[in-house]
């Protein structure tokens, strides 16, 4: 039977002066898990980093009443960082144009979905009964 | 403070003293923006201290890569580590951006 514990659990408010911390204690777990550097010091970083700043800007809209609560759980098989928002959820999907072709570089915009999908094994979001999850999965 | 801005003869050099992330991005732009204004055309952005950048860091370099250009200016990059030199490759950035190995080879080609 896989086994399968919460390592992290952080509860901070709607600022995106948040997302460093939260983002570094999540790459000091995936370091101790012995991810590969890439894994730890980019690619976690940059999608996790994404996400809080979703959950923060699209899913709460910076309400200062509303909380983020991520948990970084540990199985045997995967590494999973839940995102959950109190807003009423939004299609993280919404964008799914390619940031890199020739008429879409030069746009400030538009390139955090396509670094998630190119970092994380899975993605996977839910609407739940107090707001919204994001889950972003490593394969172990 | 995340940055460091310093003259050398008529390029303005930002040294990011950390991350470039949602957190931080718009202090970046406008502090570029306001040196902008002030009339400086060459910037050098330096990341020797920089682990990672997020979407909207690198959202906020193409911004003002595209204001500096509308004056006339230029903005080069330099020192990346092979992370970010990945993460510029990903996103093709590195067809946007003049990225130099280190700082004094980006000042010697303005």
């Amino acid at each position: 039977m896989s086994r399968q514990f919460v390592a992290l659990e952080l509860e901070f408010p709607s600022d995106v002066g948040q997302v460093e911390r939260v983002v570094r204690l999540a790459t000091d777990l995936c370091r101790e898990l012995k991810f590969p550097h890439r894994v730890s010091d980019l690619e976690l970083p940059v999608a996790l980093s994404e996400a809080v700043s979703n959950a923060i800007l699209r899913g709460n809209k910076e309400d200062p009443l509303k909380t983020v609560r991520v948990r970084g759980i540990v199985s045997d098989s995967a590494l999973i960082f839940e995102v959950y928002d109190q807003g009423e959820g939004f299609d993280l999907h919404e964008c799914i144009a390619d940031p890199t072709s020739p008429d879409r570089i030069t746009l400030e915009g538009g390139r955090g979905l396509y670094l998630m999908d190119q970092f994380l094994d899975k993605i996977e979001q839910e609407i739940t009964d107090t707001g919204h999850v994001v889950r972003l999965i490593l394969n172990r | 403070m995340p940055f460091s801005i310093k003259k050398q003869e008529d390029i303005t050099l930002i040294d990011v003293e950390g991350q470039l992330i949602v957190g931080n991005r718009q202090e970046l732009k406008q502090r570029v923006l306001d040196e902008l204004e002030g009339g400086a055309r060459k910037f050098l952005i330096n990341f020797t201290q920089t682990g990672y950048i997020d979407s909207s860091g690198l959202g906020v370099l193409v911004s003002l890569s595209k204001k500096i250009r509308e004056h006339g200016g230029e903005l080069r990059l330099s020192d990346l580590n092979d992370d970010l030199k990945t993460l510029f490759e990903l996103t093709k950035l590195d067809t946007l951006f003049l990225i130099s190995e280190n700082r004094e080879k980006a000042i010697e080609s303005f």
